[in-house]
């Protein structure tokens, strides 16, 4: 079973990407939307973090969420993923089950 | 795919009332069947008709009830938060003596098991909260 972990505090805020990669099988996708998008970007001190979790999981960052907070998509990290809505609705539907991180 | 949406945080709190409402018309745009969007905790609040934003300022609730209008979706307000943060329907008023009611058009208000069956029902249960 396959599962989509969506995050939406930041890693500067709250533990929540911490747990989420701690809980994630391999395989599992990794959502970030809200303020958990500060993850997504590079240069950042959480940033090879997220780079390390690609060995094992994808991860997806709403395009929108990073619009609403004046960041821009040439900012994420190589290879995270950049979804909108319906792509988010998409990863509920393809992952089997979706978990989120409040 | 058949979704239910549960709501757990109340609008212009943080950001969840709006990815709540925005997710479930993606969802309704890819053709997916919304089985119920349920609203628990402070997510309560999404249901009240007495809510005034600025007019330049999105109205979560208005925009909850025209969609519900649209594409008839079951919004369903948990009776016992709504009671402690004062969402009342006729009948709920008229049985606890309230002088009126708030409930959106759109919403109705009902118990946890709406919640359970809303999981037991659908292929994905999405939850957006604080």
């Amino acid at each position: 079973m396959v599962m989509l972990h969506t995050v939406n505090k930041s890693p500067f805020e709250r533990r929540t990407l911490d747990t989420a990669l701690r809980h994630a099988v391999k395989g599992a996708g990794i959502l970030l939307i809200e303020d958990g998008v500060y993850a997504a970007f590079d240069g950042t001190v959480v940033a090879e973090k997220v780079k390390a979790a690609m060995a094992d999981h994808k991860i997806y960052v709403l395009g929108p969420d990073v619009a609403a907070r004046g960041m821009s998509e040439q900012n994420v990290i190589d290879g995270v993923q950049v979804v909108d809505y319906g792509g988010f609705v998409d990863l509920v539907t393809e992952y089997d089950k979706v978990q989120s991180w409040l | 795919m058949k979704l239910s949406i549960l709501v757990n945080e109340g609008p212009y709190q943080h950001q969840s009332a709006d990815s709540a409402i925005q997710f479930t018309k993606a969802a309704l745009a890819r053709g997916h069947e919304i089985f119920r969007v349920f609203f628990y905790h402070d997510g309560v609040n999404n249901g009240t008709r007495f809510a005034v934003p600025p007019q330049d300022d999105r109205n979560i609730t208005a925009q909850w009830t025209a969609l519900a209008e649209e594409h008839n979706l079951d919004l369903v307000v948990c009776i016992a938060a709504a009671q402690r943060r004062g969402i009342l329907d006729e009948n709920e008023a008229k049985r606890q003596g309230k002088d009126g009611n708030n409930i959106a058009p759109g919403f109705r208000i009902s118990g946890l098991g709406q919640l359970i069956e809303a999981g037991i029902q659908s292929d994905r249960l999405v939850i957006f909260g604080d």
